[in-house]
């Protein structure tokens, strides 16, 4: 616990103005405990859920960029699963606790949030045949998923996740602990090789209930931000293919075919009424 | 007590809480359980994997709201947002009453995740038993509020823990979640005899009991819920049955969590307590 309050007078001072000692322990010493409870807490619940930053930067400098992070921005939510919420953010302010690696760090972080939004964000009526009847495409707007991301990344951050994942193995963190005697445990194990610059596109999201990634191919990828920013269906296909290379696709078929799987898996709904 | 307004008039037995660890053991053998705690705050979200559980949990078992953010004692008003994803949860699970924490945990809107304990005084009394009332007309189903352990007691206190306790429950006319792990706990940490408190709450208020394990350090004891419950504990069970009755009980185990097996047969060796009770009632 620091040793100065945030008035500059000592801690101890302050813990004795209002909570009492007993025959074993200080003021200060029986605040102490509740300190140290909170930290490990916290610590623990972002070191589970982010292994992958974690990787990236080592277990040392994880803990150490996690304790600022969470000094600069304590948890604005009464549940854990929103502690990182702000963590690309300050990863933005402060890209030091990335270095050499500030790229990297950042699709990852961003990356292993958009999990946590996949895991358990809301999931919306899909689109059925009736709620496009009639409609043109040129007036065609709908929605996406609200637990799908889309994101643009530099590096293959997923295959990178998926051998962290592998070697430390996936166990279930529970969330209902009530404290902790102990840091979260530095596991010793071979350091899984960072991932070569890659320019990507990859979808986050669920299907069953179960948490999938899938690259996509770029045009796809814009037109599917297309639809998340409002566009229509037509202006979203249209913006998409004039900034493509690729003039041997059949894109009419490619990007049926496309809407086809998205529907499939879910993630277009009606645009709100 | 049995089957009170607190508890709904329902007639539960012993339980455990469901924690994830167990899910695919609990989906796939189905074994036999009288009921599932669930931490509220843990299925209050929007979609997902979560909800898909607890609804197969639900068309097989009973299930109990436990939360552990509504921090009845916070100085601050409740937030609205939190009561209105929790009814929807409450309507979801039907639970027969709600219990959540005599402590304080948040303050201008920044959230410790913790369970801290709260100075015993009429006016933190006052305040706590109207955010329990308001969280009541709210939700609509009967309260439970939890003793806390703690690790620290404030100069600014004017009564006793289970003064305050009373005094809470009295003003908010709830009932009470009696933790005999935590009274154990925080006797040992404040130096007061745990049989005190036990004798000194409202039995006619108990709706529900919890047991857990704890650890021991060398100058102060851990509420960590990761051990098999203690004798100490079990002993203190034993007498706050005689003042309570058959009471639903649930084992609390959050950490180092393991089989369900170990877990469930933990907490049925609270049914010999139950037992010897309902035959020294019956005496």
């Amino acid at each position: 616990m620091q040793k100065r309050w945030t008035d500059g007078s000592k801690t101890s001072a302050v813990a004795e103005s209002f909570v009492k000692p007993n025959d074993r322990l200080s003021s200060f010493e029986r605040l102490e405990i509740y300190n140290r409870v909170y930290w490990f807490r916290v610590l623990d619940c972002l070191y589970d859920d982010y292994p992958g930053l974690r990787a990236i930067v080592g277990e040392k400098k994880f803990l150490d960029l996690a304790t600022a992070y969470l000094a600069k921005y304590p948890s604005a939510s009464f549940t854990l699963r929103d502690l990182g919420s702000r963590l690309e953010k300050f990863l933005r302010q402060e890209p030091r606790w990335l270095a050499p690696n500030e790229e990297l760090g950042l699709d990852m972080a961003r990356f292993e949030w958009a999990q946590i939004i996949a895991f358990d964000d809301a999931a919306l009526p899909q689109l059925t045949t009736d709620d496009v009847l009639d409609t043109p495409p040129a007036k065609l707007r709908v929605r996406l998923q609200p637990y799908l991301s889309l994101l643009e990344l530099n590096y293959g951050v997923d295959k990178f996740l998926l051998a962290v994942k592998k070697r430390e193995g996936d166990t279930l963190r529970d969330e209902a602990s009530n404290t902790f005697e102990a840091m979260p445990q530095k596991k010793r194990q071979r350091p899984v090789r960072l991932p070569k610059r890659e320019r990507l596109h990859l979808a986050v999201h669920r299907y069953d209930n179960q948490l999938y990634y899938k690259r996509l191919e770029p045009e796809a990828f814009a037109i599917l931000s297309g639809l998340k920013q409002g566009r229509s269906v037509e202006k979203a296909c249209l913006e998409a293919l004039a900034k493509t290379r690729r003039t041997k696709v059949d894109w009419a078929r490619q990007i049926r075919e496309w809407f086809h799987d998205w529907s499939a898996l879910g993630w277009i709904c009606p645009a709100k009424k | 007590m049995p089957a009170n307004p607190f508890n709904n008039f329902s007639d539960y037995g012993i339980g455990i809480g469901l924690r994830v660890p167990h899910y695919r053991h609990i989906l796939e053998k189905k074994p036999v359980v009288d009921w599932f705690e669930i931490i509220s705050e843990n299925f209050m979200v929007d979609g997902g994997r979560p909800l898909e559980v607890l609804d197969q949990v639900l068309e097989q078992y009973r299930v109990v709201q436990h939360g552990v953010a509504m921090y009845f004692g916070s100085a601050d008003r409740l937030s609205r947002t939190h009561l209105k994803k929790l009814k929807r949860l409450v309507k979801r699970t039907n639970t027969p009453w709600l219990s959540d924490h005599l402590c304080w945990g948040s303050v201008d809107g920044r959230y410790t995740h913790d369970l801290l304990p709260m100075p015993y005084t009429f006016a933190a009394a006052k305040t706590t038993a109207a955010n329990i009332r308001e969280a009541s007309d709210f939700l609509e189903v009967p309260i439970c509020v939890e003793n806390v352990s703690s690790y620290a007691e404030f100069h600014a206190s004017e009564m006793t823990e289970w003064e305050f306790l009373s005094e809470v429950v009295e003003l908010a006319d709830c009932g009470i979640l009696l933790d005999v792990n935590n009274i154990y706990v925080s006797s040992q940490n404040h130096g007061f005899n745990p049989y005190d408190y036990l004798n000194n709450v409202p039995h006619h208020r108990v709706g529900q009991i919890h047991i857990a394990g704890h650890s021991k350090f060398e100058k102060y004891i851990l509420d960590t819920h990761d051990h098999p419950v203690l004798d100490p504990v079990w002993k203190m069970y034993a007498h706050a049955l005689k003042l309570v009755g058959k009471t639903a009980t649930l084992l609390e185990w959050d950490d180092r969590i393991p089989t369900f097996d170990e877990v469930h047969n933990e907490a049925l060796k609270a049914n010999k307590f139950v037992e010897k009770q309902v035959q020294n009632a019956a005496a």
